[in-house]
């Protein structure tokens, strides 16, 4: 590397992951850079969550090594993970609210206690996180008095207030019902425009074509392609993307 | 260390008191085999009683039910063996178990039996009403073996209870496991025959208690 | 009318209330200590088996499987009559207490560890990824769940547990059963017995009432 370059945000080089016989991630090698949004695509089991779920070791890569704001994430200690998954938000396609806390307090549990945030502080921080995903008004409710779309808002929330260096979403918006997808991907969009790092795994293609500046294709555990959205979309070069796009389209159709 | 070994582990003493404590073992099978079939059937009468349409009906099943969840059986026990003598009534140490565990298994298994059918949707009794069957077949045909497999594990788990709770039966002298080891003690001044009663009763329920915890297992825990 | 005069004769009724008000009063203690406790130790270990290290947990099953699978009253008269042969001699209420605060124990410590297993992995994983260590994933996120979802069975094994306290009777400790059970001796009625069966139905019927409230109150969605 050098020294004209800046450092990327999110540097996963070299990145193995077997399950037993099963190898799932060979050799992938990803570089993102500060405020960009990485849009990935894939077949189903191509590996794009145990990817992003590498990133911040919720799966133990089995080697290669992942880097954030040029910091290792593999090789620490427990407390310096525990430290190093602060920078790195994830949202789940399932949201995981916690059920027994309200909005608000699913949003100040990891600030007061992870950051150790002064309790003012952190309300005062979740409050401005649940405006900015436009949902101030429902700081009180428990999850379960809230939509799909609200819970997943509130989840982008409670990650964005520890003020993570990238944030990483799994299918944010697949277990949701299509009228209610759009919000989600609204926040999504706002954030770009904030200049977050983000790592986008989705079906939405039409929200890659407007906001990513980089699309990634995985198959069988590899990057097969990657690219800006026009190329990707528009002129793909291998058979396995040209395949899975024609699918895809075929099934939007 | 040869102290506890002495006091506790005593192979002879143990082998001394072998005959009986089997003989103790054969008696709390066999009265294991009696009260958990007499609370299995009485427990599956109220929990119907407490489950019907009817208040009339479902009123005193509950406070059966609660009475005798909330009264120990072990003072259950000692009111029937040593109280009915006062009016005349003398019943053997057996039977005022009996009677004592048919009240006391027939509420806890009436309370099992009856979650489970209240868990069963309201649609299958509808349902089955609706293809001609009676409330009382529908009752028996459809919603009753639904329920039983889902309480099962719960069934098990009141089979351990009172199992265990037969060794309140050594209060009221029935030679049952317990008290045959407890007089095998008296007799030794030893109290190895105990830890061999110890030994027989997890040689019964050790299994069970772990086919239990089989039932309860979920998913691991992601660190 | 002799079953009265036999099981609820006024006379001895009013002789023995006050040794039975103070039995009531050694059940109430010793079964709140036990519930204290019993939770208390249960929660731990159950807490303590969600590292997964081998060391620990092990004892831990096999301390829950052999509390689940003994009776309670053997356990006790091995105690009360095996220690003192060893030179450790325990209060016949502690003998109880401590019984059945381990049997207490390892029936919570089940009811948590099946409930933490079954929490949807995401709730570890989402605690995790906000940079919790596993410890205060433990305490914030995976407890407060377990504890509101067992609410019901917590309750049903603590009273379960606490009416074992009769079993004290048979080891000594001056509670209702012990009590009425000399008083019967004494006068020769069994009055006693019925006014201790009667103390119980005061106790725990107003319990077993609450129990049905909460089971019917805490039916927890996820
Ligand atoms: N914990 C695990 N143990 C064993 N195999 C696993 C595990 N997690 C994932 N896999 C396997 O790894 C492969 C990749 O899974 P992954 O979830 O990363 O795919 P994906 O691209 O996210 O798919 P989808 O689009 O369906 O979410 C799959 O074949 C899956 O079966
Ligand atoms: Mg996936």
């Amino acid at each position: 590397m050098t020294a004209a370059q800046p450092l990327p945000t999110l540097e996963i080089t070299a990145l193995e992951k077997r399950f037993g016989e099963t190898q799932v991630l060979r050799s992938i090698d990803l570089n993102v850079r500060n405020g960009e949004l990485v849009f990935v695509i894939g077949p189903s089991g191509s590996g794009k969550s145990t990817m992003l779920r590498c990133c911040n070791r919720l799966e133990e890569p089995t080697s290669g090594a992942i880097h954030v704001s040029g910091k290792p994430m593999l090789g620490i200690p427990r407390k310096e993970l525990d430290r190093m998954r602060l920078q790195v938000g994830m949202v789940f396609q399932g949201f995981f609210l916690y059920p027994h806390l309200t909005a608000l307090k699913n949003v100040t549990l990891a600030q007061r206690k992870a950051l150790k945030r002064p309790r003012a502080e952190a309300e005062a921080r979740a409050l401005e996180m649940l405006d900015k995903v436009g949902l101030k008004h429902k700081a009180d409710a428990m999850p379960s008095e809230l939509s799909g779309g609200q819970q997943q808002r509130v989840a982008i929330a409670r990650a964005l207030a520890l003020d993570p260096k990238v944030m990483l979403f799994d299918e944010p918006t697949s277990a949701l019902d299509p009228e209610l997808v759009g919000s989600v991907l609204k926040v999504m969009r706002d954030l770009r425009e904030g200049g977050m790092t983000m790592i986008v795994v989705s079906h939405e293609m039409q929200f890659a074509r407007e906001a990513a500046d980089r699309v990634v294709f995985m198959d069988g555990g590899v990057i097969v392609e990657e690219g800006p959205p026009e190329e990707i979309f528009g002129n793909p070069k291998s058979d396995r993307l040209k395949a899975f796009l024609s699918r895809v389209s075929g099934e939007a159709a | 260390m040869d102290t506890i070994i002495d006091a506790f582990f005593n192979i002879d003493i143990m082998r001394q008191a072998t005959p009986l404590l089997l003989k103790g073992a054969w008696v709390t099978l066999q009265l294991c085999a009696v009260v958990i079939l007499l609370g299995l059937f009485g427990g599956l009468g109220l929990a119907l009683l407490a489950s019907s349409g009817s208040a009339a009906l479902r009123l005193p099943a509950f406070v059966f039910i609660d009475i005798f969840r909330a009264i120990p059986p072990l003072i259950l026990l000692i009111l029937i063996y040593a109280g009915l003598p006062f009016v005349g009534v003398r019943v053997p140490p057996f039977v005022a178990v009996c009677i004592a565990f048919l009240l006391n298994n027939s509420a806890y298994f009436a309370e099992i039996f009856r979650s489970g059918i209240k868990a069963i949707p309201k649609g299958q009794m509808e349902a089955a009403r609706a293809t001609g069957l009676s409330p009382a077949q529908a009752q028996t045909w459809v919603i009753l073996p639904q329920a039983i497999r889902n309480v099962l594990p719960d069934l098990l788990s009141n089979v351990v209870e009172i199992v265990k709770l037969t060794s309140i039966a050594s209060v009221v002298s029935l030679s049952e496991l317990l008290y045959s080891a407890n007089m095998a003690r008296a007799v030794t001044y030893n109290s190895s025959p105990l830890v061999m009663a110890a030994g027989l009763y997890l040689l019964l329920l050790w299994p069970l208690v772990r086919v239990i915890s089989r039932f309860q297992r979920g998913l691991s825990i992601s660190h | 009318m002799d079953f009265f005069n036999a099981f609820l004769n006024p006379e001895i009724i009013a002789r023995y209330l006050p040794a039975l008000i103070r039995a009531v009063w050694v059940t109430l203690w010793i079964s709140v200590l036990v519930v204290i406790s019993g939770l208390a130790l249960g929660a731990l270990l159950a807490g303590l088996r969600a590292y997964q290290k081998r060391w620990l947990s092990w004892p831990i099953v096999l301390f829950a499987d052999l509390m689940r699978a003994l009776p309670p009253l053997v356990l006790m008269l091995v105690l009360f009559f095996g220690l003192p042969s060893v030179g450790i001699i325990l209060a016949d209420w502690f003998v109880l207490y401590l019984i059945l605060t381990l049997v207490l124990a390892a029936f919570v410590e089940e009811i948590f560890w099946a409930t933490m297993t079954s929490l949807p992995r995401g709730q570890w994983e989402a605690g995790a990824a906000t940079g919790l260590s596993f410890l205060q994933v433990l305490l914030h996120v995976i407890f407060p769940q377990s504890l509101r979802m067992n609410i019901p069975p917590l309750v049903n094994r603590s009273l379960t547990i606490s009416k074992m306290t009769a079993y004290g009777s048979v080891i000594g400790v001056k509670e209702i059963v012990s009590v009425a059970g000399s008083a019967q001796a004494f006068s020769g009625s069994a009055t006693p017995l019925t006014m201790a069966a009667l103390a119980y139905l005061i106790i725990f019927y107003p319990a077993m009432l609450l129990s049905r409230y909460i089971e019917n109150r805490f039916h927890y969605e996820h």
